[in-house]
């Protein structure tokens, strides 16, 4: 009998559990047309909205005319700023503290700007109706470059404002002006950069972009007149506070509201906002009577739903001849377009750009930031990043290279010298944060020995002599970058939104077969969360991942969570899910104690049950506790299995990583060659594999888009000339380079099974790579900072400036 | 509006319906035969989410009407799976090679990759990347999604298939 008792290993190999590179459970019905977006969603009698939009970056609505899209056929209603103030709806609240027009009100803002909403039977109708509702407007003059925002004859945007002083984040200093937001020791700081051997001062810009999900944002709402129920399904990152942000502004009570957020076609940040259209199709639902669904199409998402980045960093760094960094200064002038709608968590409106000390022992450093209005869409959204970490990861990593050029040091030898040694965790950083564990000098030296790092710069040296001779037109760079990010806000000590802590939650309940349900806080926009969070309780638990369904996004059922942004999903879900994993086992190892006739203590845990110390032929299996949960619990304790658990974190998670970007240009065309792109990431403890592995591809092609190309471009009078996929770049199979990637393991110390977030890091790390990689090939030639997006254009004007094109 | 009648063959069933002569053939789809599997992503001919086989070509149902699909023989990702309901070698490739994530693009993805091997029963991975090329993907940067078009090829030819070392 014994010789057919599973092994240990295979009774681990059926769990499924973490570390396993287990195929998702969610692909059955995404390979076959099974998956439910919002836009499959068809209730009987549902109706269509769409926005009436501005084709003015600022203008005055002088009147709004419907009567002739009331005859249009199909055509219900046309809904304006002035329908909306019936009932105190016409501007919203943003996540910022600011507040935003949800239709036009007196004027308009940014092109595209929403002005009215026409409801009609159907998404042509509505489209008829657009086209015949009559809006006048009068120009007026716009702001558009971020650094003449703020001179003193600068167009009045925020009318609402005048004469307000201070706002959400404190005084404000022009009518233009937002907020300025300081951090660091100025004193210290400065007096390093008096006291330096060498210093460098340069601007670096970090382009307006957009997340651009391949499915827009959207949504159904379907008003119950009898009950007063309002229930809206919605590509929602964080449908909970979706529901709480309707409660507020709606003054609807919260049970009555029933956010859904079914299966979302991607969401890089551009789904956590809330936007002019949920809050209209929830209106003209409670209007009509009937569901509403609104729809934007891709020009609408690229031009009026969020945006990200612009972030115009000044940034100097202090060090002595030997090349040891002693002080980093930065002034970030921040472009939020029209209305704050950042979605930062509440006492950070610069997000944690305070991280931009980056994996250096910076002495002293100094951070400003001023944020300001523009004539843009609003947003700030932290497209696949922590909140505004891949804009700091971006500026110091941009900075060392360039004090590695005036120092004449390899820029990884420079950051060998300057690296946060790992016996110094945990770090606290000069901007006030605390690092918890890493080991960067590892990573960094297996990244350079993997690539063969010198010999690469061998052939660069080489490479170069024969472009000086004339033998070659192709210049090659290599781009290395080492990022650490802070993700999994957050501590209630330090974030909230709207004034709710950020902690996730979840909820296990187990059925007497051995079988459960995981109800979590978060929500998957193609992370595989049903097939990783049941690999966690599968390792915590010892029931198999098969046998427990996951379930998120439906604020009735699912405890209330956060979301998933900011990279928040494993170091705060992913937490709140081992917990309550635990909980059960705690009360399991009761169960099994009283089955056994034993003390608990005598009990230890063994893969998928619990055996008794020194008798190992005495066990009781995970699977026996379930069925003894519901009939034999010992006297006095409740029957069932279930717990639930909300996790606020003791502290941020900081994953880290070492990437190297080789790349060749050919200087007469600009066009740039890939050559070769590693990436090794330390996400602490890996849960699944393959979808890291998956995770990191994406979010690299992410970085490559906008490192090379994508970007959100604006012309001198407003118009948005990138508001396509035909201008706005999305790389194809054939663009996208091969990616090679690698990991160490340092895990989080604070962190429940030591797991500390990857999905973002790509886009973080990989920006600054392929950056660099670009900046360091033109940098024998003299330059020493070429602002992105690196298309072929820009690579040829660079060349040209540079003398290497006649 | 006035309407049309139009009749095509749908995943092997024949269908009809009542549109007017500006309904993009995805909205026909996907509203009135209710195969909410073909997606929309851009309504631009750009993305690819709405790609469809029609009468042996891979088409953007975005930009077709549904009256110009008259008498045409269609298939979308609801009539993709083997006959027995087991997943098709693409389907499982998918699944296998990890070639999706938020599965926005998987249908349209999986459309054009059939369309891609019956063309070219053993691309190399240059033709697939290029045969590929007008589906985007938004995240899995597309590599496994060659893989697990390699794997079907091998799958369908009867060969090993071997994952490319790193």
């Amino acid at each position: 009998m014994n010789d057919m008792a599973p092994t240990r290993e295979q009774r681990e190999a059926k769990l499924e559990g973490m570390g396993c590179k287990r195929k998702r459970v969610e692909d059955a019905r995404f390979t076959q047309g099974k998956g439910n977006y919002v836009d499959d969603l068809k209730l009987p009698g549902m109706l269509h909205g769409d926005f009436v939009r501005s084709p003015h970056a600022h203008a005055r609505v002088i009147s709004i005319n419907s009567e002739k899209a009331l005859k249009v056929p199909g055509v219900l209603a046309v809904i304006t700023a002035e329908t909306l103030k019936t009932v105190n709806l016409s501007w919203m609240p943003t996540l910022a503290g600011d507040v935003q027009m949800v239709l036009a009100d007196g004027k308009v803002l940014f092109q595209n700007q929403e002005v009215a909403f026409v409801v009609a039977t159907d998404r042509y109708a509505a489209d008829d109706g657009i086209n015949a509702v009559e809006v006048e407007y009068e120009a007026l003059p716009v702001v558009i470059d971020p650094f003449k925002a703020m001179d003193k004859d600068a167009p009045v945007l925020r009318e609402d404002l005048v004469g307000k002083t201070s706002g959400a984040h404190g005084p404000r200093k022009h009518h233009n002006h937002i907020f300025e937001w300081t951090v660091g020791d100025k004193d210290l700081t400065d007096a390093a950069f008096r006291k330096a051997d060498v210093t460098i001062k340069e601007l670096i810009s970090y382009h307006r972009t957009h997340p651009s999900p391949l499915e827009t944002c959207q949504c159904v709402a379907s008003f119950d007149k009898i009950n007063g129920d309002l229930t809206i399904w919605g590509t929602f990152q964080a449908p909970h506070v979706i529901r709480t942000v309707v409660a507020l502004i709606a003054s609807l009570p919260e049970q009555k509201i029933h956010v859904i957020s079914p299966d979302v076609g991607g969401g890089f940040g551009n789904k956590v906002g809330a936007y002019p259209g949920y809050i209209c199709a929830a209106v003209a639902s409670i209007v009509t009577g009937k569901p509403v669904k609104w729809v934007e199409d891709r020009i609408e998402n690229l031009t009026a739903t969020s945006f990200a980045r612009d972030y115009h960093m000044t940034t100097e760094i202090a060090a002595t001849k030997e090349g040891r960094v002693t002080g980093l200064r930065v002034h970030v002038l921040a472009d939020h377009g029209a209305f704050d709608a950042c979605a930062d968590p509440s006492k950070w409106p610069a997000g944690f750009f305070n991280i931009v000390t980056g994996s250096y022992d910076f002495p002293t450093a100094h951070l400003s930031v001023d944020g300001i209005y523009t004539n843009k869409a609003p947003g700030g959204v932290a497209y696949r990043c922590s909140f505004r970490v891949t804009e700091a990861a971006y500026c110091i990593e941009r900075g060392m290279d360039i004090l590695a050029q005036k120092l004449g040091m390899d820029p990884a030898e420079l950051r060998l010298k300057n690296f946060i040694k790992a016996e110094q965790f945990p770090y606290h950083s000069a901007l006030g944060w605390e690092y918890d564990s890493g080991d960067y000098h590892t990573a960094m030296k297996m990244m350079m020995e993997t690539v063969k790092y010198a010999d690469l710069r061998k052939e660069q040296a080489a490479k170069r002599e024969a472009f000086r001779r004339g033998e070659t037109r192709d210049i090659m760079g290599l781009g290395v970058s080492f990022f650490t990010e802070i993700v999994g806000a957050g501590p209630s000590k330090n974030c909230d939104i709207l004034g709710i802590a950020m902690f996730d939650s979840c909820e296990i309940r187990l059925h007497p077969t051995g079988a459960g349900i995981a109800r979590v806080g978060s929500k998957s926009t193609g992370q595989g969360h049903e097939t990783t969070w049941a690999q966690i309780i599968a390792t915590e638990i010892g029931l198999p991942a098969d046998n427990i369904k996951v379930e998120e996004g439906n604020t009735d059922t699912a405890p209330y969570g956060l979301g998933t942004y900011g990279s928040r999903s494993t170091p705060v879900a992913g937490a709140a899910i081992a917990m309550a994993a635990r909980k059960i086992k705690a009360k399991a190892q009761m169960i099994a104690a009283y089955r056994l006739e034993v003390h608990e203590d005598d009990l230890e845990w063994d893969i998928d049950g619990f055996r008794v110390k020194g008798l190992p032929e005495k066990t009781m299996s995970m699977k026996d506790i379930c069925w003894a949960a519901y009939n034999s619990v010992p006297p006095g304790m409740e029957p069932g299995l279930e717990a639930v658990s909300y996790y606020d974190p003791p502290n941020m998670t900081y994953p880290f990583g070492a990437y190297i970007c080789v790349m060749d240009i050919d200087v007469d065309t600009g066009v740039y060659k890939v050559r070769r792109f590693y990436a090794l990431d330390d996400c602490g403890t890996r849960i699944n594999p393959m979808i890291i592995e998956g995770q990191v591809h994406g979010g690299l092609t992410e970085a490559f888009a906008i490192a090379m190309g994508q970007e959100i471009r604006y012309d001198e009078t407003g118009n948005v000339v990138t508001g396509s996929f035909m201008d706005f770049f999305m790389p194809t199979a054939v663009e996208t380079p091969h990616w090679e990637t690698d990991f160490t393991v340092t895990p989080s110390p604070h962190h429940p099974i030591g797991a500390k977030g990857v999905g973002e890091s790509p886009n973080v790390g990989g920006v600054p790579a392929f950056s660099n990689a670009v900046n360091d090939a033109f940098s024998f030639l003299g330059s020493t900072h070429i602002q992105m997006p690196h298309d072929f254009w820009r690579n040829w004007q660079a060349a040209k400036r540079l003398g290497a094109v006649g | 509006m006035a309407k049309t009648h139009i009749t095509m063959k749908v995943n092997g069933a024949e269908v009809e319906g009542l549109v007017e002569p500006r309904t993009l053939l995805v909205h026909f789809i996907r509203e009135n035969l209710q195969l909410t599997g073909t997606h929309i992503g851009c309504e631009t001919t750009h993305c690819g989410a709405c790609t469809i086989d029609i009468d042996g070509m891979s088409v953007k149902s975005c930009t077709m009407f549904a009256v110009q699909a008259q008498g045409c023989e269609i298939m979308t990702i609801e009539g993709v799976a083997n006959a027995d309901g087991t997943l098709s070698a693409l389907q499982e490739g998918f699944r296998m090679m990890h070639g999706l994530q938020c599965g926005f693009c998987t249908p349209g993805m999986i459309l054009r990759a059939q369309r891609l091997l019956q063309e070219n029963a053993s691309p190399s991975e240059e033709e697939i990347r290029m045969g590929i090329s007008g589906n985007i993907c938004r995240c899995t940067g597309y590599q496994n999604i060659v893989k697990a078009i390699q794997y079907a090829a091998a799958k369908i030819n009867g060969t090993e298939f071997k994952e490319a070392a790193e």
